[in-house]
C-alpha cells in the first residue's frame, strides 16, 4: 500500500527503532513549548480567525467559518410559526444525543422530569461514540483529584475555569463507578483493578479505558440505559431555534424534522443543550476526526438567545490523524497508541520530541516537522511516522490486538499492518475547547433556565483539554445538568412564548452591516457534489 | 485523478474516483446524506451497506465509510432496520441464563447457517457469541461481541430473526456490572471524596495564584 518514497523512509524508522528504544525523548521546557505554540499551532494563524461583530462576545475573535455562522440570520426569519400549536410538552428539553445529551436525560429521569430527547442523527451519532482511548479518573493509591487539577490546569494554560475544573475532577471516580454499574466493561485485571495507562501531559497512569472502543462502549450503555427507561427520543429532528418567554426564560425549542422538512414546536421548563462540537466546519481547511453532525448547532443557538461564548477562540487539533491511506485522511488513531510506547518519527527516523506532551504540543511539532521538509509526502498533505511495531516488542505479540483492535482493523482494511510497520499521521481537527459558558452549576450566566453540557460548554479544560478529559466532562457534566434540569424544572413557569430575539438578532447584523447571505445552524455539512 | 470506476446507487449508474469509499462516492455523484451516515469513521454503524459486485452472485455486506469502492458494484444503504430491542430494569435483572431466555428466546432458534458471522462488517464471529449467549457464557459473548458497532447486518440476514447486536449488549451490560470483579481502589477514592477528604485540598488550589501553580505544575513528578 505505501508508495516507494514511503517505504524507503520506513527503513530508516526500522534502522534507527533499536537505538531509539534505550532512551526516552526529553521532554520540552515551559519556554520551549510556548515557543513552539507560537509559531505552529494553527490557533496562533491569524488569518483563520475573525471579529465577531454582534452579540456577547462582540470584538472577540472567533473561526472565521463559526464566525460565519454567528453572524448569519436563522433559518426562521422569515417563517412564520404557530408557537400555540404544542407538540411536545416537557420539564426537561435535551437537545443532542451524545453522551453528555444522553447522561443528562438518564439523570433527570431518574429524578422523575418529563424528558425529551432530540437529536439530528440518530442517538448516539456523537463524538462520544468515536472517543478511542479512554476517561481520566483519580482513583488510584498514588494520584487524588488534586493532582489531576494540576495536570489539567496546566495541560489548559492555566485558563480553565476552577469551579468548573473543581467538578470535574473531584466527581471523576464517581463517573467511573456510575459507568460501571450501568455495565461499562472497562478493562480491568483479574482482581478488579483499573488497568490504566498515561495520556498526554498526565503526570499519573489515571486512562481507564474499554481496549480503543471506550467512547462507544460508554455511549451504547448510555444509550441503552435511555431506551430502557422510555424517555422519548426524536431522531432526525435538529433544534433550529430555541424559543423565549416573555420574562426572559427559554421556553423550549422550534424542532426541524430533517426528512420532511417540517417544523414542529417543543415546550420545556428547562433546556440542555448538548450539541457537541464544530470539527465539520473544517476550520483552516483541516480534516476532522469528527462525526457528521459536528457542526456548532448548539453554540449558534444559545448565541442568538445572548449567552455568551468563552475560548471560542482554541480548538483543538489532535496530533495524530490518519495521512494515509487516502480513504481514512482525518480520522483518529487514538493517543493510547503512544500511551502504549509508539514514538512519534520523523522522515529521518528520528524521534524529534516526546510522544506524550499535550495535544497541542503534540500538533505543533508534527506541523514544524512537516514544514521543515521532516515530513513524509502523502497525497493530501504530510505526516510523519508513528512507530507502532513498537508496541509489540514493548508490550509482547498480540498486544495491539489486545488493547487497540479497532486501529488494527482500521489499517488492516486498507492493507497495511500496523504491528509491522509504522503509520502515516498529521493532526486532524478533532475539538472546541471553547464553547457556552455556563457556572459550576451547569446553567448559562444569561439565561436563568439554560443549561449547556458536554462538548458545546467553554471553559472546563481551558485553552487545550487532555486526552481523558472530554469523555470525562460529558458524563460529569451531562449528568450534573440532567439533576440541574429536573430540580429547576419544579419552580419554573413559562410565560408568553416567542421568537422576538429572532428579529432583533437580524436587526443587529444590519447595523453591523453584515449580509453573509446565508443561514445558521449549518446542521449538516455540504459534501454533495453538484455539477450544475 | 486517480482511476475513475463504475459504481450503481440503487441501481444508477455513477462515474466516480476509484479511491474514494463508498459514502464519499455517494457524495462526490451529488447524494446530500442524512440517514446511512454517523462517525464517518466506523463507530457508529450507521452506514450499514448491502452490495454485489456485477457478475458475482454474492451478496455482501459494508460499512460505506470504510469500504473503498469497485468497478461494477451495486449498492444499496440500509437506512434503517427494525431491530427488535427488549427493554429491562438493568438493576433488577439478574446474570443468569434465565434472563436470555427471557428477553432474548429467539437466540435457541438459530439454525446454524452462519450468515450472521458472513454478514459481519466487523469481522466478528457473530453465531458463535449467540452460541455463548444461549448458554448463559456471558463473558465469552461479550468478549466475542465486544467490537460490534451494531450496524444490524447480521440480523438483516439472520432466518431465525434474532437481533445480534442487542443479544451482545446484553451480556456486556451483565458482565459489566455483574460478572467482571468489583473495583476495590475506586469504590474507596468514591468513599473518601464522599467524606470530604479532598475538600481542604482543592479548595488550596483553586485559590492559588498562576505563577505558583505554573511552578507546580512544571515540577510535578511524572510517574514511570
Amino acid at each position: 500500500m505505501f508508495t516507494s518514497e514511503m517505504r524507503e523512509s520506513i527503513k530508516k524508522v526500522e534502522q534507527t527503532r533499536a537505538e531509539r528504544m534505550k532512551t526516552e525523548p526529553e521532554r520540552m521546557t515551559a519556554e520551549e513549548k510556548d515557543a513552539l505554540l507560537k509559531a505552529f499551532h494553527p490557533d496562533y494563524r491569524a488569518d483563520g480567525f475573525a471579529e465577531i461583530k454582534v452579540g456577547p462576545n462582540k470584538g472577540q475573535k472567533a473561526p472565521k467559518e463559526l464566525t460565519e455562522l454567528l453572524h448569519s440570520n436563522s433559518i426562521l426569519l422569515s417563517e412564520n410559526i404557530d408557537l400555540s400549536k404544542i407538540d411536545y410538552d416537557c420539564d426537561v428539553l435535551v437537545i443532542g444525543g451524545g453522551g453528555a445529551g444522553a447522561s443528562a436525560a438518564i439523570e433527570a429521569d431518574e429524578a422523575g422530569a418529563k424528558v425529551v430527547m432530540v437529536t439530528k442523527l440518530r442517538i448516539g451519532d456523537a463524538n462520544t461514540m468515536m472517543a478511542e482511548g479512554g476517561i481520566q479518573a483519580a482513583d488510584k493509591e498514588n494520584d487524588s483529584p488534586v493532582q489531576h487539577y494540576l495536570d489539567a490546569f496546566g495541560g489548559g494554560h492555566f485558563a480553565a475555569r476552577p469551579e468548573l475544573l473543581k467538578r470535574l475532577v473531584m466527581e471523576a471516580p464517581d463517573a467511573i463507578k456510575w459507568l460501571n454499574e450501568l455495565g461499562v466493561m472497562f478493562d480491568k485485571d483479574e482482581d478488579g483493578r483499573m488497568v490504566t495507562t498515561h495520556g498526554g501531559g498526565t503526570s499519573r497512569k489515571r486512562m481507564h479505558a474499554c481496549k480503543d472502543y471506550s467512547g462507544a462502549e460508554i455511549m451504547r450503555n448510555l444509550r441503552d440505559e435511555v431506551l430502557n427507561r422510555n424517555i422519548p427520543v426524536v431522531e432526525f429532528t435538529s433544534a433550529v431555534e430555541l424559543i423565549k418567554d416573555d420574562k426572559g426564560q427559554v421556553a423550549g425549542a422550534v424542532l426541524l424534522n430533517m426528512e420532511t422538512g417540517d417544523y414542529l414546536v417543543a415546550k420545556a421548563k428547562t433546556v440542555v443543550i448538548a450539541t457537541g462540537g464544530a470539527g465539520r466546519l473544517h476550520y483552516q481547511n483541516f480534516p476532522t476526526s469528527n462525526h457528521y453532525g459536528a457542526t456548532a448547532d448548539g453554540l449558534v443557538l444559545g448565541y442568538r438567545l445572548g449567552a455568551p461564548l468563552l475560548y471560542q477562540d482554541t480548538i483543538q487539533y489532535h496530533p495524530t490523524g490518519v495521512a494515509y491511506p487516502p480513504q481514512l485522511f482525518g480520522a483518529l488513531v487514538t493517543e493510547k497508541v503512544r500511551s502504549l510506547g509508539a514514538m512519534l518519527v520523523n522522515k529521518d527516523g528520528e524521534a524529534y520530541a516526546h510522544p506524550l506532551e499535550t495535544r497541542d504540543v503534540s500538533a505543533s511539532a508534527i506541523i514544524r516537522e512537516c514544514a521543515e521538509g521532516k515530513g513524509v509526502d502523502t497525497p493530501q498533505g504530510k505526516g510523519v511516522w508513528l512507530d507502532t511495531p513498537m508496541i509489540e516488542i514493548l508490550g509482547g505479540e498480540g498486544t495491539i490486538e489486545k488493547r487497540i483492535p479497532a486501529m488494527l482493523r482500521m489499517y488492516l482494511n486498507y492493507g497495511i499492518d500496523m504491528r509491522k510497520e509504522p503509520i502515516l499521521v498529521y493532526p486532524t481537527l478533532h475539538y472546541q475547547n471553547g464553547g457556552l459558558e455556563i457556572g459550576g452549576d451547569g446553567f448559562t450566566k444569561a439565561i436563568s433556565n439554560l443549561l449547556v453540557a458536554g462538548e458545546a460548554v467553554g471553559g472546563i479544560h481551558g485553552r487545550n483539554r487532555l486526552m481523558g478529559n472530554s469523555l470525562l466532562d460529558i458524563i460529569v457534566f451531562g449528568r450534573n445538568a440532567g439533576k440541574a434540569a429536573a430540580a429547576k424544572s419544579r419552580t419554573v413557569e413559562i410565560g408568553t412564548m416567542n421568537l422576538d430575539h429572532i428579529s432583533a438578532y437580524a436587526d443587529e447584523l444590519k447595523k453591523a452591516g453584515i449580509d453573509t447571505g446565508k443561514t445558521s445552524p449549518m446542521l449538516l455539512p455540504k459534501y454533495a457534489r453538484h455539477e450544475r | 485523478m486517480s482511476n475513475m470506476v463504475n459504481v450503481y446507487f440503487y441501481g444508477k449508474k455513477y462515474s466516480v474516483p476509484g479511491d474514494m469509499t463508498i459514502m464519499t462516492a455517494m457524495e462526490y455523484a451529488g447524494y446530500t446524506l442524512s440517514r446511512g451516515c454517523g462517525c464517518r469513521h466506523g463507530f457508529c454503524g450507521a452506514c450499514a451497506t448491502i452490495y454485489r459486485i456485477k457478475g458475482d452472485n454474492t451478496l455482501k455486506t459494508c460499512l460505506a465509510c470504510q469500504k473503498q469502492v469497485e468497478d461494477g458494484m451495486y449498492v444499496a444503504s440500509i437506512p434503517f432496520f427494525p431491530t427488535d430491542k427488549r427493554t429491562y430494569s438493568i438493576n433488577d435483572i439478574k446474570p443468569t441464563q434465565q434472563i436470555m431466555m427471557e428477553l432474548y428466546p429467539e437466540i435457541y432458534s438459530c439454525i446454524g447457517c452462519n450468515a450472521c458471522t458472513k454478514a459481519c462488517t466487523q469481522d466478528l464471529n457473530v453465531m458463535q457469541y449467540i452460541a455463548y449467549a444461549q448458554r448463559g457464557e456471558f463473558e465469552k459473548c461479550a468478549e466475542e461481541s465486544f467490537d460490534c458497532v451494531a450496524c444490524g447486518c447480521c440480523s438483516v440476514r439472520c432466518p431465525a430473526e434474532i437481533s445480534h447486536p442487542m443479544v451482545g449488549l446484553l451480556a456486556r451490560r451483565l458482565v459489566g456490572k455483574y460478572i467482571a470483579p468489583e473495583t476495590e481502589h475506586l469504590k474507596a477514592r468514591v468513599e473518601e471524596i464522599r467524606k470530604g477528604a479532598y475538600d481542604d485540598m482543592i479548595e488550596k488550589i483553586m485559590q492559588k495564584p498562576i505563577t505558583e501553580m505554573k511552578e507546580l505544575y512544571n515540577t510535578r513528578e511524572i510517574e514511570k
